[in-house]
C-alpha cells in the first residue's frame, strides 16, 4: 500500500459513506465528488450527496494477480457496480459465493478494510460490495 | 432512571470453522472437545474484516432501526479486546461511519468480555444525567486464540450495537448492578499476539463467582425473583457455563436458550452477552422481562434488568435480519488452512 496518509484521511467521507456530489441544476449525481458539473458548467450548482448503498453488478472480473498490498486477498472479485441512482463505481465484491457473482446480481455496500500499511502503519477502511 | 434501549444491531461474519476441523489439525478428539465445550462451530471474520468493521456493520443497523438523526448521538463507546490499533480509537472510526461526528465524545473500552456492557452503562449514565440525548454502545471482537490452545475452539467473532436513550425505548433498563474484583484469570500483555488464561481457575473463582454475585446483587437491589423474568442472558464463553450460571441463580434452562448463541458462533467476547440479548429482543413481546449478566475476565460482571415496551412492535424497530438468520443463514465452511490465512495466523503473512 503506497497511499499517502493525507490522502487516506481526505478520502474518509468518500470511502466510509460514499459521499459524492449532485448538481442541483440538472440533478446528475457524481461519485467521487466533483467541483463542477460538466453538463451545466457555470450554470451548475454542485452540492455534497450520499450515494445509495444498493446497486447491481454491471460487469466483473476475477483477480488472480493482485497489485501490491492485495496479494493476500487473491483470488478476489472486482466489479463495476451500478448504484441505484445510475452512478458506476469500481469495487471489490466480497463475502459472496462465486456462483452468485454475475452480471445483474443485486449488491449492497459493506464496510471493510481496504488496505493497511504493513503491521505498524495506518489502516484504510471503506466500502466494498456483497451480493444480497 | 427512565433510560433504555432505543434500537440494536448485530453482526456475525459469514465464515465458520467446525470444532472438529480444528481438532483434526492438532490430532485431538474433535467430537469430545465439541461436546465438552458445547460448541460445534465458530464464526470467523474474513481477511479484510476486524473488530472495527464488525462494529460499523452492527452500529449501522442500530442507527437505521432507531430512526434517529445520527447527529443526535452524543457518545460512541466501543468495547473490545481485539482492537485494530493498540493506540487510536475504534470509536472514532465507527462514529464517522454512522455519521455521528464531529460534535460528540468517543472512547474505546477494554474489560475482556464485558467491555461492551460497560459501554452500555456509561451511555446509561450520560443519558440519565442529561449530558447527551443518545449514546451508542458496542461490543465487538474478532476473538483471538493461540493455535492449539483450548481457546482456539471457542474464540469466535461478532458485534452487537445498542442505542441508549430516553424517547421511544423498545426496552426499559430498570436497573444495573456490577461486581468487580482483581482476579487474574485471563489476560494479554501489551505486545503479546494471543491472550493467556489460568485454565480451570477461569471457572469458579472467576466466571461463576462474578456472574452469581452480580446477578444476586441486582435481584436483591430491585427486590426481584428469577420467576419475574421471561428470559435470562449470560456471558457465554462456551455453551455450558451460562446454563450452570442460570441454575446457580435459579433460572430454568428454557429461559436461557433463546439468548444462547455461542454453540454455533463461538465466544464472541465483548459481543457475547449483547448478541444473546439481541437474539432475545428479536422475539420478545411487550411486557416481557429480560435478565442479563455479562462477565469480563480480570474480573467483573454487569447485570441488567429490562422490560420490553410496546415500541418493539413498531414497524422497523427490529433489524430486518434476525440474529438467528445471522447464525444459521448464509454461511461458508472453511478448513483450517483457510482459517489460518484469513485470521493471519501464519506469521509470514
Ligand atoms: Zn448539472
Amino acid at each position: 500500500m503506497n497511499e499517502a496518509l493525507p490522502l487516506i484521511w481526505r478520502r474518509i467521507p468518500e470511502r466510509y459513506n460514499m459521499l459524492g456530489s449532485k448538481c442541483l441544476n440538472c440533478g446528475t449525481p457524481y461519485f467521487p465528488q466533483r467541483k463542477m458539473c460538466p453538463k451545466c458548467r457555470r450554470k451548475g450548482k454542485i452540492v455534497a450527496e450520499k450515494m445509495p448503498t444498493e446497486g447491481t453488478i454491471y460487469s466483473f472480473t476475477e483477480v488472480h494477480a493482485a497489485p501490491k498490498g492485495f496479494e493476500q486477498e487473491t483470488p478476489y472479485f472486482l466489479a463495476m457496480v451500478e448504484l441505484s441512482n445510475g452512478v458506476r463505481v469500481l469495487s471489490q465484491v466480497v463475502d459472496s459465493p462465486a456462483d452468485k457473482i454475475k452480471i445483474g446480481a443485486p449488491v449492497n455496500m459493506v464496510f471493510r478494510k481496504i488496505s493497511e500499511d504493513g503491521e505498524e502503519g495506518v489502516i484504510a477502511y471503506g466500502y466494498k460490495f456483497k451480493v444480497k | 432512571m427512565d433510560v433504555g434501549i432505543i434500537s440494536y444491531g448485530a453482526y456475525v461474519p459469514r465464515m465458520r470453522i467446525k470444532s472438529e476441523e480444528i481438532a483434526r489439525v492438532w490430532e485431538k478428539e474433535g467430537k469430545k472437545i465439541s461436546a465438552g465445550l458445547g460448541i460445534t462451530e465458530k464464526a470467523v471474520g474474513a481477511v479484510d474484516e476486524d473488530s472495527a468493521t464488525f462494529a460499523v456493520e452492527a452500529a449501522r443497523k442500530a442507527v437505521k432501526c432507531s430512526g434517529i438523526d445520527p447527529q443526535k448521538i452524543g457518545a460512541v463507546f466501543v468495547g473490545s479486546e481485539s482492537k485494530p490499533y493498540a493506540v487510536k480509537p475504534t470509536a472514532t472510526i465507527v462514529a464517522e461511519a454512522v455519521g455521528a461526528t464531529p460534535f460528540m465524545t468517543a472512547a474505546d473500552f477494554e474489560f475482556a468480555c464485558k467491555a461492551g456492557t460497560a459501554a452500555v452503562q456509561a451511555c446509561m449514565g450520560m443519558v440519565g444525567s442529561g449530558m447527551i440525548e443518545y449514546g451508542l454502545a458496542i461490543g465487538s471482537d474478532t476473538a483471538q486464540g493461540r493455535p492449539n490452545d483450548p481457546l482456539e475452539y471457542s474464540a469466535g467473532g461478532g458485534a452487537a450495537a445498542y442505542i441508549i436513550g430516553k424517547e421511544k425505548q423498545i426496552a426499559e433498563i430498570e436497573a444495573t448492578f456490577s461486581f468487580s474484583t482483581d482476579t487474574p484469570d485471563f489476560w494479554r500483555r501489551q505486545h503479546a499476539l494471543f491472550p493467556r488464561h489460568a485454565g480451570r481457575f477461569t471457572a469458579d473463582p472467576a466466571y461463576f463467582k462474578h456472574v452469581v454475585e452480580a446477578g444476586k446483587g441486582l435481584l436483591e437491589k430491585i427486590k426481584a425473583d428469577p420467576r419475574d423474568y421471561d428470559y435470562a442472558v449470560f456471558h457465554q464463553p462456551n455453551g455450558k457455563f451460562p446454563l450452570r450460571a442460570a441454575k446457580l441463580l435459579g433460572f430454568p434452562e428454557e429461559k436461557v436458550l433463546q439468548g444462547l448463541v455461542t454453540p454455533l458462533i463461538g465466544n464472541t467476547y465483548s459481543a457475547a452477552s449483547l448478541l444473546g440479548l439481541a437474539s432475545v429482543l428479536d422475539i420478545a413481546k411487550p411486557g416481557e422481562r429480560i435478565f442479563v449478566v455479562s462477565y469480563g475476565s480480570g474480573a467483573g460482571s454487569d447485570a441488567f434488568s429490562l422490560t420490553v415496551t410496546e415500541e418493539i412492535s413498531r414497524k422497523g424497530a427490529r433489524p430486518s435480519v434476525l440474529v438467528k438468520d445471522l447464525i444459521s443463514g448464509d454461511k461458508e465452511y472453511i478448513d483450517y488452512a483457510m482459517y489460518a490465512k484469513h485470521r493471519r495466523k501464519l506469521k509470514s503473512l
